[in-house]
């Protein structure tokens, strides 16, 4: 392949692997970033929406004529005002996105589908104003009956979401339609052979309930619609091309007419790679000729965008005595909210890929349900499989009366396997990761009464795609590294460094920016644990076209043959010692360039392949208040094969992060519903994250498997750690009460009532 | 567009005079924590907010005839603030404590808490269990009323129009005598009470337990003061089985629903545990100050 | 129209003047009329933190408070934390620490951590995480940012001794 270099491992690093302070820290901690609620343009309007009230609606009519009269409305928008558009797939985010979805979700066009589905947009001149406007509309619905839970939605007599969803994966077609919008299976070996030679068999049937990013920044965007079809939007997302490619389609726009600048993204953690706010802040200024502001409530947050799905699992595992598994069957049942597209096939493919399993199938159904259309969620879909399948694996360890790590590592993927999803392990670092959480202090600690130690291990692939990057070198010698990515958890510190350190310069000199889309070339969303591994690629590849090119112009300086030039600390370094030249900086180079041939600078555009995938093990330890049902996490370590850390501080940063959010889903977060469907905790109030006092210390080991395929050996690393905290906590509990839980959130009353039942 | 006003008036008589003149219109802004996220939200569009805080009686802590007089509007961090109330009454000081942040401390009141008439609210528990008297003035003048007698239902309370609470009042605490206050939330911080128990106990030179108030907090629409609960350990010394007689009580005084916070048999089982456990906190309080 | 309030008060030590809407709250004044946008909206009711400022020198949400009631009082800002473009101890901290990631908390945290080493130069890390846990951060699961408000409290401890 062309897009790998490799570097010989004997190259000592200086910048890669160190702890620099990131380059946009400082506006960060003095209030100075600006993100997407932060901007503002002179004439500036309010934008507001209104959203469905029901979980499940025909929209009979739309009246806005008193909010169109109101003193102060300059534009009401609805999905009429909207191109219809066909059923299309793109390659949206981390998953195909259907278009016609997307455009049905920004503004309800005949039926509203959940609690908080948008129907109207009104721009006015005061958030105060547009807020009476809302008022003013009225919409007459004809209410349909809803369906939320999962199972239930896939029964025959549910009411129905979609008159056009046949099931996919189904032969023959079926007759009549469905809310199962598809169904997938992965298979291997044998089943019924599998499971006739074990000896020993664990079931189980797990649940888990609806959870939500939780980003503290709700979205928010500001759009400016010139009179000639030119236009420009500032917008927190997790990938400004996505948003210019989705406004594009939704609006029937021209891609070169939408300039999307990024703003600082105040997390998204997958919750930011489609859009809600931008096409219909685009469509409000479009009709009035004004700026149009949006940001939504955390109240709409929650009603509106993402979650995660809920899920109904089941897994059964057969074993030999000597904890060989046999057999696995795994069926996951996986909610997508209003639009089909569930992360089930995510979920399937990584249920089974810490484990060599001879014979096994999968079955996966994306199920539509009257809620917010599911969006990403680090590592989408893969931390309920995971819950459902290390909760089991926990209890043949039981069973067996085995160590849980010894059971793991006796069917643990090696290199050489073949995944249960299909390719062929090369330069994994599972085994490495269970034997760093074997070893540690932590696994060994003794514990006190009504406490309990449990372990899991989690997988996800880990994605490349498609970046482009630019690195300008200036007069004096710094350079400048611009990317299509925004940068979420200190992206533009680990671009800089790899840039710093194939250009041989400190990393002080070299700056990194993220630019809007008419200033750098494509770029796939910050998403999918790709960006360090596949921008991180072009940055090194544009450094090395760099030196290469800096290289040539010292030869021609020094009239010498290219061979006889090296690159060393940042300078060209003359071979010949006959010439008796002085190294040449790249500061030296660049006061030159005129005279070689102009500008230094480089340009990379890339598919990245050969991203390679992350294997998280992660030790639990738990207390149960016997009498209250409340855990409190007493210790928790998580060892990760990262590849190699760029920056480790960030990436220590990405596991403690994804940890507390597994936690928070372990313990405590879930969507609940009232019986009309309506979500009845869409606050932080009531949808508990986990709080500075929830948690303990968050303890990481870096374990570092090269991947051959990055220059520097990185892997990503920002999703694997929420894959195993759920069913960490889950079996540290079972250790802790001697009762398997098997429905998340674990909060105190259920663990009461499960300790009730003993 | 709905017309609002502020006012922050500087006796107690202009806020009254105020709130008359505007009626139903009116709503009073004591901490605020309720108040502000109501108008947020739509739920309320008052024609005037009248803000409590710069009344001179509504902010502070005073000693008076060996018991406190609390500002109703005080914020939460201020009780903190104040050694000798925490001393005598730190039940009562951490219930308060409990509401929210350090930053909704920052703000939230008293008088906010009772008012606002949540069955959840902790401060009630606690101040129900102290014996604390509400001072209430109004177009009728001023009235005293207990803790208890605020509340009448969920987000309704006995207050009449143009009537607001000005001060809180706390008894002399006694020698052998403490409070105490628990709750159950799902995390650490930052939840609503699932169940909270206030404990107030008086024991005798011999450490037997003279007099108790016990008032559990959202296992019914007010809070409960349960006399069986009390007169379960009236006597004791709070042995084991004294604490499973309190225990059982406790539960036998619940009424609660099943929401999103936690089923009713939860609440009702915790409710138990809460009230032994406050009482121990209490009594060994209690005994420190023999 | 509604009658507009006109608030004076004193922000990151300079006296400034503005008009409001009654039912406006301080951080919409601070972010709208005052430009300082450095305070964060996250949830509008109290439960994040992310527009925590420090009024009369008490930690607030200053989204749970009216602008108008911040008549002659003094407010302190995440802008107003450097001074003279040199870091507060808190802010050099956080940046060595790593101990953000969006970023979008870190003005709430960094102000209420402030707060925080007023009354309590020598927290522990269990006080630490119960004054900040108004603070959500969905980022970094707490670690880093407990490390930096610790390590920072350590330091002005010394310098404080030194000085």
């Amino acid at each position: 392949m062309s897009d790998v270099l490799d570097r010989p491992a004997t190259v000592a690093l200086k910048v890669v692997g160190t702890r620099p302070i990131r380059p946009d820290g400082a506006d960060k901690v003095t209030g100075k970033a600006t993100y997407g609620a932060d901007f503002a343009l002179p004439g500036m309007l309010a934008g507001r929406i209104l959203r469905s009230p029901h979980a499940h609606a025909r929209i009979v009519s739309i009246d806005t004529r008193a909010a169109r009269a109101l003193l102060g409305v300059k534009a009401v928008v609805t999905a009429a005002d909207l191109p219809d558009l066909a059923s299309e797939e793109i390659e949206g985010g981390e998953s195909a996105t259907n278009l016609r979805d997307v455009s049905l979700n920004v503004l309800a066009r005949d039926k509203v589908l959940y609690e908080g589905h948008a129907v109207v947009a009104v721009a006015a001149t005061s958030a105060a104003i547009a807020e009476t406007a809302l008022r003013l509309i009225v919409v007459k619905y004809e209410v349909l009956p809803h369906v939320v839970d999962v199972e239930a939605a896939m029964a025959p007599e549910a009411p129905t979401l979609h008159d056009d969803m046949f099931t996919q994966g189904v032969e023959p077609r079926p007759a009549t339609p469905s809310n199962i919008a598809k169904v997938n299976e992965l298979k291997r070996g044998d089943l019924a052979a599998g499971f006739a030679a074990a000896e020993v068999l664990v079931e189980g049937r797990y649940v888990t309930a609806a959870v939500h990013q939780g980003y503290i920044e709700p979205h928010a965007c500001l759009a400016d619609f010139s009179a000639d079809g030119q236009c420009q939007v500032w917008s927190s997302s997790q990938g400004q091309f996505v948003v210019r490619t989705l406004c594009a389609k939704v609006l029937g726009l021209k891609a070169a007419d939408i300039r999307v600048i990024p703003a600082e993204i105040g997390g998204g953690f997958g919750g930011k790679t489609t859009v809600y706010l931008e096409p219909v802040a685009l469509a409000l200024s479009r009709q009035c000729g004004a700026p149009v502001k949006m940001v939504m409530s955390r109240e709409e947050v929650f009603r509106a965008t993402g979650p995660t799905s809920a899920t109904v699992m089941t897994v059964k595992l057969g074993a030999t005595r000597d904890g060989k598994i046999t057999a696995a069957e795994v069926v996951l049942k996986y909610q997508a909210g209003a639009f089909e597209g569930s992360p089930v096939g995510a979920g399937s493919m990584t249920a089974l890929a810490c484990y060599d399993v001879p014979n096994f199938v999968v079955t996966g159904y994306d199920v539509v349900t009257n809620g917010p259309k599911v969006a990403a969620y680090r590592a989408p879909g893969a931390p309920m499989a995971a819950f459902a399948m290390e909760s089991a694996v926990d209890d043949l360890a039981r069973k067996l009366g085995m160590d849980p790590i010894a059971l793991r590592e006796i069917n643990a993927v090696r290199d050489g396997v073949k995944a249960a999803y299909g390719p062929t392990y090369r330069n994994i670092g599972y085994v490495e990761t269970l034997e760093a959480i074997r070893d540690h202090p932590h696994y060994a600690a003794p514990l006190g009464p009504n406490q309990g130690r449990g372990v899991a291990a989690g997988f996800w692939f880990n994605i490349g795609g498609e970046s482009t990057v630019a690195v300008n070198v200036g007069d004096d010698g710094t350079a400048t590294v611009i990317t299509g990515n925004p940068d979420i958890g200190g992206s533009r510190a680990s671009m800089a460094m790899m840039a710093a350190e194939v250009l041989g310069l400190p990393i002080e000199k070299v700056r990194a920016i993220v630019a809007d889309t008419a200033s750098i070339g494509f770029s796939m969303v910050t998403g999918g644990s790709r960006t360090t591994f596949a921008t991180g690629m072009a940055v090194s590849q544009a450094a090395e076209k760099i030196v290469a090119d800096c290289k040539r112009r010292a030869a021609q300086l020094w009239d010498v043959g290219i061979e006889l030039v090296d690159w060393i600390d940042g300078a060209a370094v003359c071979l010949d010692a006959s010439k008796d030249k002085k190294d040449m900086s790249l500061a030296a180079l660049a006061t030159q360039a005129g005279r070689t041939g102009g500008p230094i600078g480089a340009q990379v555009s890339l598919n990245a392949q050969g991203a390679g995938p992350g294997f998280g093990v992660h030790v639990c330890d738990v207390e149960v208040d016997e009498e209250t049902g409340h855990v409190t996490i007493l210790r928790y370590t998580a060892a990760q094969d990262v590849g190699k850390a760029i920056h480790p501080a960030y990436v220590e940063g990405q596991v403690q992060g994804g940890v507390a959010q597994g936690i928070g889903w372990a313990l405590n977060e879930e969507y609940i519903f009232d019986r009309d469907g309506r979500m009845e905790n869409a606050g932080f109030l009531d949808y508990r994250v986990p709080v500075a006092s929830d948690l303990p210390m968050i303890d990481t080991v870096l374990v570092e498997v090269a991947n051959p395929r990055h220059p520097f050996g990185a892997k990503g690393v920002g999703e694997v750690p929420i894959v195993p905290p759920l069913a960490a906590v889950a079996n540290a509990v079972r250790a802790a009460i001697g009762v398997r839980m098997t429905e998340l959130p674990m909060s105190p009353p259920k663990i009461r009532a499960a300790m009730d039942a003993r | 567009m709905p017309q609002t006003e502020y006012l922050a008036p500087t006796t107690a008589d202009q806020a009254i005079a105020a709130l008359a003149a505007a009626g139903a219109a009116a709503r009073v802004l004591s901490g605020g924590t309720d108040l502000l996220v109501q108008l947020r939200a739509g739920r309320l569009a008052p024609g005037l907010i009248i803000d409590l805080k710069r009344i001179p009686e509504a902010i502070g802590v005073r000693r008076e005839g060996g018991g406190f007089v609390i500002g109703a509007s005080t914020p939460g961090v201020m009780l903190g603030e104040h050694l000798a109330l925490r001393e005598a009454w730190p039940g009562v000081v951490e219930a308060a404590q409990l509401i929210g942040s350090t930053q909704v401390q920052g703000r939230a009141s008293l008088a906010g808490n009772l008012c606002n008439a949540s069955p959840a609210a902790d401060s009630v528990p606690a101040l129900v269990a102290a014996d604390a008297v509400c001072v209430i003035v109004g177009p009728n003048g001023r009235r005293e009323v207990p803790a208890l007698a605020i509340a009448i239902g969920p987000g309704k309370t006995s207050l009449a129009p143009g009537e607001f609470v000005l001060e809180i009042r706390l008894p002399a605490v006694g020698a052998r005598s403490a409070d105490a206050y628990l709750r159950s939330i799902p995390r650490t911080e930052m939840d609503i009470a699932v169940v909270g128990v206030g404990v107030s106990l008086i024991l005798d030179g011999g450490g037997s337990i003279a007099r108790a108030r016990i008032a559990l907090g959202a296992v019914g629409p007010t809070v409960v003061l349960s006399e069986d609960a009390a007169a379960a350990i009236l006597g004791s010394v709070l042995d084991e089985a004294a604490l499973e007689r309190l225990d059982s009580a406790a539960r036998g005084a619940c009424r609660p629903i099943s929401d999103k916070r936690g089923t009713a048999e939860f609440r009702t089982r915790i409710a138990g545990v809460l009230a032994r456990r406050a009482a121990k906190i209490a009594y060994e309080r209690a005994l420190l100050r023999a | 129209m509604t009658k507009r309030t006109h608030v004076s008060a004193v922000v990151n030590g300079d006296a400034v003047d503005f008009l409001t809407d009654p039912g406006v709250t301080l951080l919409d004044a601070l972010r709208d009329e005052l430009g300082l946008t450095g305070s964060k909206e996250g949830c509008g009711s109290g439960d994040c933190g992310a527009c925590s400022v420090i009024v009369d020198g008490r930690l607030v949400c200053s989204c749970l408070m009216l602008a108008a009631e911040a008549e002659g009082r003094r407010i302190e800002t995440i802008e107003g934390m450097a001074e003279g473009g040199v870091l507060h101890p808190l802010q050099s901290k956080f940046l060595e620490h790593a101990a953000l990631q969006c970023g979008f908390c870190t003005p709430g945290i960094l102000v209420a951590a402030k707060a925080l080493l007023a009354v309590n130069p020598d927290p522990t890390e269990s006080e630490t995480r119960y004054w900040l846990a108004g603070n959500l951060c969905r980022c970094t699961g707490y670690d880093k940012v407990i490390r930096a408000v610790m390590d920072a409290a350590a330091e002005m401890r010394q310098a404080k001794v030194t000085a």
